[in-house]
This record gives C-alpha cells, structure tokens and sequence, in this order.
C-alpha cells in the first residue's frame, strides 16, 4: 500500500472509530453532560431503588418500599438550602395541587428526601414542610438516617451532593418519579412541574 | 534529528514515570480533581504532556516506525483531535470521578492516544498543519471557556458552579495568551519549515 493510501485508510478508521465513540458515549450525540446522561438512562431501563428506611417530619419510621403500588415524586433536598430546593419545593407544590384530591395518597404520593440526617431533624423537616404547603400526610419529608442507606440511595437516584464554601450543599436537583412497582421511571426538571403533572395524571 | 543518548533517555523516562506515579497518587489525583481548573487544567495536559515527551525519548527510529505504521500525520492528528475532545466533555469528567474504571481510562488514554501521537506528528507537520491544529486547539479551548462561564446550570455533577465559571475564565485567559505566544512564535522564529531540527523522512 503506498504511503497515501495507507494515510487516507488508518485517517478513515481513526475518524469512525471515533464518531463511533463519540455516539456510543453521548447517547447518539444528545448526552453531554452527566445530569443529561442519567435521564436518558432512566427512560431507556427504569432503575430499581435500595430498600430505605426512612423517619419523617413527625418521627414515624417507614420503609421507601410502602409506597410499592402508588406513584410516588420524589425530590431530594436538605432544609437550610436557601436556592435549588425552594424551586423544588414550588414545584412539588403546584404538581400537588394538580393531582386529583381522590387520587392523592391513595394512588398517588410525594416525598421530600433530605441527605443531610445530621441536620434535619423531624422538627427542621416539619418547617420546611410547612413552608412549603406540604401535609404531612399525601406529602411526606424525611430523612434516611443510616449513612449506608442514603449513599445507596442517592447513587440509584444519580443525585450528587457536594459541600459548598459557605456550610450548604451544591445538588443536582429534578423530580423523580417512582412508578407502582417501586423502579425508577422518570426523571424531569424543576422548570416543567406542570409537565411532569399532566404526564402523573395521564398514567392514573 | 539527533539521537538521544541512551542514559539521557533513561534518565527522563525515569523521570516521566515518577511524574505519572506523582500525578496516579490517591492524595495528588483528589487534590487536583477538587477543583475543576486542576482537572481540565493541570492533570488532563500534564498526562498529555507526559504522552508527548515520551515519545521523544524514544529514539529516531522508532518514532520513524510508530509513524510508518500509523500512515504519516494525519490519521495521528486526527486521533489526538477525538480523543482529547472525549475528555473535554463535561460528563467524561463526571464519569472519571465516579468510576475507578474510567479514571484509569483517562490515565492511559491521555498520554498514549493524545500526548504520544501529537508528538510523532508534529515534526512532519509544516506550518500549515501546526497551524490548523494550534488554532483548532486554542478556539476549541475559547469556545469551551465561554459555554462554561455563559452556561447558566451546572455541567458537571461534580463541581460547584462558581468552579465551572472560574474554569471557563482561566480557559478564555489560557487562549489568548497561547494565541499571542503562538503568533508572535511565527514572527519572531519564522515558520518551522527552515527549522534545522524538522525530519525529511528517514
């Protein structure tokens, strides 16, 4: 082979083994970023979540597997987060208000899952609950206290908690939605809450 | 070109080694991977640029070799263009961090499939081809910088916001200055053609 040729044929392969990577590894060029990455996944293969004991607002400990054969929204915050999660919690209000009354708690229910346990306490839970129209009962915020469990959790969720300067948390923030056989279905941004409850009512 | 002499070459692969080992050491790599300017910044081109001095200390022949078996230039530069791009994806970062398998990944791909091809290219390359790829990398480098700083959310899981800015800055600010050092390199050295360093085939 001459010289040339043998440049244009290797400079072929290169380039189509590295589209081919490329495509493989952005989810056929739409996932550039991790956070954009985990959603493709989630529609692709729904994800069983780690079995989880949870403590809520009122110190009532319960399994994350009671809410096996109800739709359950879930977000995942910390209280003292002044940014991120009070979008979180407006939009798990206006998601709330949006759910049939007969359908909330028995076919449908929201969950606020904190990842700081040292900090939030039943009591900090119950305010920001209460700060943000959640009742306690169709609309639970909890936190899982055993260290183990939480990672678990938070690495099925795809949630990465990091500290940031000033004693609070950076997040990456969604809503995720745990379908009736307790897996992962779906994950959406904050900014289409209503989206997110036009698609819980349409698969009631 | 002239030949290196043998325990010259022992001598920086040696050092070369250290360096990686230095760069592979758990408390360095989190030290560096805290902040996302010291990944992008600092380990990424410093594995690159473990890759590409290397390289020459293998010794004329064999960098002839390399070469011959890889067709000329242009499939390596072609090559150093894919893969230094992967690593320049937000959620290549991400993955780096959250598994092992795709740290060590970045560890052999950098200086094997970016450092160590840039450099067997390179002195074939005349100006033209120096020049298409100093300027494909600093716009790639500003562009990059200007999405990290412009980006309004976060693009990596794993940095802070104002960490992403920062990084995007300090990219903006490392393509000016490479496009000023490059193009006053052009005008003070004169174009490397008449370089009495460059190889004409073996």
């Amino acid at each position: 082979m001459s010289a040339v040729a043998r440049s244009v044929a290797v400079t072929a392969l290169v380039t189509v083994l590295g589209s081919g990577a490329f495509w493989w590894g952005t989810d056929g060029f739409t996932a550039f970023t991790a956070e954009t990455a985990r959603r493709v996944d989630i529609l692709r293969a729904p994800r069983p979540l780690p079995a989880a004991v949870l403590e809520d607002q009122d110190g009532r400990v319960f399994n994350l597997d009671d809410y096996r054969g109800r739709l359950l929204a879930v977000e995942v915050i910390y209280t003292r987060c002044t940014t991120i999660c009070n979008s979180l919690g407006m939009a798990f209000r206006q998601i709330r208000d949006r759910v049939p009354a007969e359908a909330l708690g028995r076919d449908v229910a929201l969950l606020s899952i904190s990842f700081d346990p040292e900090r939030d306490d039943p009591a900090s839970l119950k305010a920001y609950g209460i700060a943000h129209g959640a009742d306690g009962e169709h609309w639970r915020l909890a936190r899982v206290r055993d260290a183990a469990q939480l990672r678990a959790l938070l690495e099925a969720f795809g949630v990465v908690v990091i500290a940031d300067r000033f004693g609070g948390f950076e997040h990456n923030a969604a809503i995720h939605l745990v379908g009736r056989d307790g897996r992962l279905v779906e994950i959406s941004d904050l900014d289409a809450p209503l989206q997110f409850a036009a698609k819980l009512v349409e698969t009631l | 070109m002239t030949a290196i002499a043998p325990d010259r070459a022992r001598i920086g692969f040696c050092a070369l080694g250290a360096l990686y080992l230095l760069l592979a050491a758990p408390p360095v790599r989190s030290w560096l991977e805290a902040t996302m300017s010291g990944h992008m910044l600092v380990q990424i081109p410093l594995l690159a640029a473990i890759g590409f001095a290397a390289c020459r200390l293998l010794g004329a022949r064999h960098q002839e070799r390399l070469l011959a078996i890889a067709g000329g230039p242009i499939p390596l530069v072609v090559m150093a263009f894919f893969a230094s791009s992967w690593w320049m994806l937000p959620r290549a970062l991400d993955d780096a961090l959250a598994h092992p398998l795709v740290e060590v990944a970045k560890f052999v791909s950098l200086p094997t499939l970016v450092g160590l091809p840039l450099a067997l290219a390179w002195r074939r390359l005349g100006i033209i081809g120096r020049g298409f790829v100093w300027t494909n990398f600093i716009s790639m480098l500003a562009v990059l910088g200007w999405l990290y700083i412009a980006a309004p959310q976060r693009l990596c899981n794993s940095y802070l916001v104002d960490q992403q800015a920062s990084a995007g800055w300090l990219m903006v600010k490392l393509a000016l200055l490479l496009f000023a050092a490059w193009l006053g390199h052009l005008f003070v050295a004169g174009p490397p053609v008449g370089n009495p360093r460059a190889v004409h085939g073996p």
